[in-house]
């Protein structure tokens, strides 16, 4: 899994479960707010004797310095390396000790962290986070050794077809604005992240304002009230974020191959679609789910592998940013055949946009949508993930109940507007790496700024 | 968590392959391995408090409930695997997992998946060399449902020509991309054929190219008729669903399937090992350079009274997390590592892996890595373990089993995959128990025993940009 790569999946599909449906008197959300101010949404659950707490703060790496890519994932990895008076090692051998798992991930817009923890360490487990986020060590040693266990896996990473394809394809879209950057850096950028850099994100990102938490599991209200207050308290109350130009999403013209020596092509396409809070947002991930939604429902997956075998894995996904969304896609073909799948993709894009969907399709859809939204709620993490993603996307604490209808409410009109004013095969942004034959395209010896080398 | 374990690199782990994958779920692999890491130990009856039975053909039943969610995950497993392959057919167990969503009479023309996706499920399935099992997780109301769908294609399965020929062409696509691809994969798929000199774990699960292109129908079906009965399959369902609303269901839609001839598991034997062996791959898309050591063990099943367990905690003290003996040497102290780790897996039928990785920081050498760690190795078997480490990882394993019960899908998953590689649901049931036996002369006995190099390959990954 690319770093990059990963968070930028991570954030989706964290995004993902919102967009099922549950019946509404399954889970019980109340709004927890400690007397610091600090607020929580939690769903107890007194099944199991564990908590999970999932957090957010609005900001991520697109606020990392130009020239310092990989800034935020660089402080996700250093927020667990020692704090307060423990060092990193002292601080690792605490938490491994009482089964805390705590990890931190950075996305674009992102900065989140999960707690994962027995009840009877949680007092011990909040302790440890308070002082991650409050008090982190940055000790030089430490930064060194992790900056270079980072950049080791970058090494490897920047190899992988599919991360080429994900870099160089952000890369061309979104030239000269930060989303075009990648989250997990460069090699050369890495190495000019100092201790300052990283002790000035914590300063100035993670503050109260751009926090967001979701808490699941064995804790009542009264319970979680005042470690809201120990662990969160103390971050700075307010930053003012910097704000970013709505970015103007380019079109790459001929299809960009970048040249590996490797049997199959993986090919990454996608263009404009809708953001978050877009009101054709229902229709346009109805309209994903039947195009190219996960599994074996979809148009692209029956085309490409179901009917002529030319691929393991096509999907599409929806990918909002704050200030655009797109809906993007992948496939992976022999050499010898990419040119048949993407007519393939560009011709299932066409037809969509021309003749639409039917009503069977529509009804499929819902009730796959609405159906399988209870398996996304399994567990107190996932749960708490749930949590934390409805207020990141500022659905209000209703949400689960209004979800169907949200979806339901979605006709076959409105569906195929959507799809007809969206997708347009001439706008799709296709970036391959492999070596596939018989294409027309422009090829790029893989020196764009972000590249393996 | 540590650096160390964070960075699973997942071609070296001996694992499965399922039908569906897209890069959207690049995330699923990734907490596909975090579960890994965290639950692929059996857990205790106490957390999971499994009830079963046996159907009159043969056909076991475990159950687990689970209220959590108004959910069920429902899934059959096969007891045969890639390693049950005749010679020569190697792939065929996989590709026939791929088949059998193609249709039944009943439910033809790969409706299997679309019918589950509409009723708000999931499904899907995965091979490995010692079993073969499908997967659905629907909401409560649905769980009939899918007990018919699958009791329908244990027995019914109606394959064409066509069909077959162009899911080979899906499996020849996902050997490219898993394998083909990728450098890691290729070497692991070298350092297994040679960590194995006859037996069949020796032959990736997916198949070598060649012999996928030329499987049949006629071999297909043969595997299916014969492995694909009641007597050979477990069901293990999970979730908010009790033995009294689940027994009449297994029975009606179960229950009526024939029992098949008796099934001997009969493999191919390793002979001894004499000679510790190396493989090598240099490439250009290697990215960082790695090393990997792997010791054939014993498997829960092989292993003699509590050695399984004694390479557990063993795995664990010497590169378990960041207060283990590889990390703080090589990765703090010495500063050579970027990350290390040690791993067992017992989960298989025949052999366990015992698995050293390291990669080295930069300015360090494999060759300077590889010295160090043979001389941790060494001063393990001189010196043994002390009994505070003992003690601080049995701690940690017997925790990690109570986070299992916060999951619907862990249960069924732990419990399958260890009644279909010869243990029992008591074995699952003692391991907490077992681990708490373990002394230290016992970590020092099976270290003994399996860390010698006769016993091992080591595969070596170097990227050529290192120059």
């Amino acid at each position: 899994m690319g770093r990059v790569y990963r968070t930028s999946k991570i954030f989706l599909a964290l995004i993902l479960p919102l967009f099922y449906s549950l019946p509404s008197n399954a889970i019980d959300i109340r709004e927890v707010k400690s007397k610091m101010g600090v607020t929580a949404w939690l769903v107890e659950n007194q099944n199991t004797p564990v908590i999970s707490v999932a957090f957010t703060f609005r900001s991520g790496s697109i606020s990392d310095p130009v020239g310092k890519e990989g800034r935020a994932s660089f402080v996700a990895a250093m927020l667990d390396q020692g704090a307060g008076d423990l060092d990193a090692e002292s601080f690792q051998a605490r938490l491994e000790d009482l089964s805390i798992s705590l990890r931190f991930n950075a996305g674009i817009e992102s900065f989140s962290g999960t707690l994962y923890t027995l009840k009877k360490n949680s007092s011990e487990a909040f302790n440890l986070l308070s002082l991650a986020l409050t008090k982190p060590r940055f000790e030089k040693k430490t930064v060194r050794r992790v900056r270079e266990q980072i950049i080791a896996r970058l090494k490897s990473n920047l190899e992988r077809p599919e991360v080429i394809a994900s870099r160089a394809w952000y890369n061309n879209v979104f030239k000269n604005h930060a989303y075009g950057r990648p989250v997990g850096g460069s090699v050369g950028s890495l190495t000019k992240v100092s201790v300052q850099d990283l002790r000035q994100f914590v300063l100035e990102k993670l503050t109260k304002d751009k926090l967001i938490i979701g808490v699941s599991g064995s804790i009542s209200a009264s319970e979680l009230s005042p470690q809201l207050d120990k662990i969160f308290g103390i971050l700075p109350v307010f930053r003012k974020e910097k704000e970013f130009p709505k970015p103007n999403l380019l079109t790459i013209e001929k299809p960009i191959v970048i040249k590996r020596d490797v049997p199959q092509s993986t090919v990454i396409f996608g263009q404009l679609a809708v953001q978050r809070n877009h009101p054709d947002w229902y229709a346009t991930y109805i309209m994903n789910r039947i195009l190219g939604g996960r599994g074996f429902s979809s148009r692209l997956m029956e085309e490409i592998r179901e009917k002529r075998g030319l691929a393991y894995g096509v999907s599409s996904w929806l990918r909002p940013f704050e200030k655009i969304g797109l809906i993007t896609g992948n496939v992976a073909t022999k050499n010898s055949r990419v040119n048949e799948s993407l007519k393939i993709i560009k011709d299932e894009w066409r037809k969509a946009a021309v003749l639409g969907f039917s009503n069977k399709e529509l009804e499929n859809a819902k009730k796959y949508i609405n159906g399988s939204f209870p398996l996304t709620l399994t567990s107190t993490r996932k749960i708490a993930g749930v949590l934390a993603n409805i207020q990141y996307n500022r659905l209000g604490i209703n949400y689960l109940t209004r979800r169907r209808f949200l979806i339901n409410s979605v006709t076959i009109d409105h569906l195929n507007r959507v799809a007809k004013r969206i997708l347009s095969p001439s706008l799709l942004s296709i970036v391959i790496v492999g070596e596939p034959t018989n294409l027309s395209s422009i090829e790029v010896p893989m020196k764009t700024p972000y590249g393996s080398n | 968590m540590s650096q160390a374990t964070k960075i699973m690199h997942q071609s070296h782990h001996r694992s499965f392959l399922s039908r569906k994958y897209s890069w959207q779920v690049g995330y699923l692999v990734f907490l596909t391995l975090i579960l890994a890491n965290l639950f692929c130990r059996p857990i205790n009856a106490v957390v999971f408090s499994p009830k079963h039975f046996t159907l009159p053909n043969g056909m076991q039943v475990v159950i687990v409930t689970n209220r959590n969610a108004p959910v069920v995950s429902h899934m059959v497993w096969y007891e045969v695997g890639a390693a049950d392959e005749p010679a020569g057919q190697s792939g065929l167990a996989h590709l026939l997992e791929h088949l059998m969503f193609k249709g039944t009479k009943l439910v033809p023309n790969g409706q299997f998946s679309k019918i589950v996706a509409r009723n708000g499920g999931i499904d899907n399935a995965f091979t490995s060399h010692d079993y073969t099992a499908f997967f659905q997780m629907v909401s409560r109301e649905k769980l009939e449902l899918v007990m018919k769908l699958e009791a329908d294609r244990m027995r019914n399965l109606a394959l064409n020509e066509k069909q077959i020929l162009l899911e080979r062409d899906v499996v020849l696509e996902e050997r490219a991309t898993r394998t083909d691809n990728s450098p890691a994969a290729q070497l692991y798929e070298a350092k297994q054929a040679t960590l194995y000199i006859n037996h069949p774990y020796r032959n990736p699960i997916i198949g070598w190219r060649h012999e996928i292109k030329e499987l049949s129908s006629k071999q297909l079906l043969q595997f299916y008729n014969r492995f694909y009965v009641p007597n050979n399959a477990i069901l293990v369902v999970s979730g908010d669903v009790s033995i009294a609303e689940l027994r009449p269901l297994a029975k009606k839609y179960y229950g009526v399937i024939p029992r098949g001839p008796k099934i001997i598991r009969k493999r191919l034997r390793e002979p001894p090992h004499n000679a510790p062996r190396r493989v090598t791959l240099v490439s250009a898309r290697a990215g960082q350079s790695q090393l990997t050591r792997t010791y054939i063990a014993p498997s829960y099943r092989t292993a003699q009274g509590i050695e399984a367990y004694a390479l557990e905690i063993l795995a664990d003290i010497l590169g378990g997390g960041t207060r283990s003996r590889l990390f703080r040497k090589l990765v703090i102290n010495a500063s050579i590592a970027a990350s290390v780790m040690a791993y067992y897996d017992p989960n298989a039928y025949d052999f366990g892996e015992f698995n050293i990785f390291v990669s080295p920081r930069s300015g360090a050498s494999l060759e300077t890595l590889e010295l160090a760690v043979n001389q941790e190795i060494q001063f393990i078997l001189e010196q043994g373990v002390t009994k505070e480490e003992v003690k601080r990882s049995v701690r940690a394993l017997v925790t990690s089993a109570v986070f299992a019960r916060d999951s619907v899908s862990a249960a069924p998953n732990i419990i399958g995959r260890a009644l279909t590689t010869g243990q029992t649901i008591a074995d699952i049931e003692a391991w907490p128990e077992r681990l708490q036996k373990v002394k230290v002369k016992d970590v020092l006995d099976a270290a003994k025993k399996v860390l010698r190099s006769r016993n091992s390959v080591t595969s070596i990954l170097k990227s050529s940009k290192d120059g």
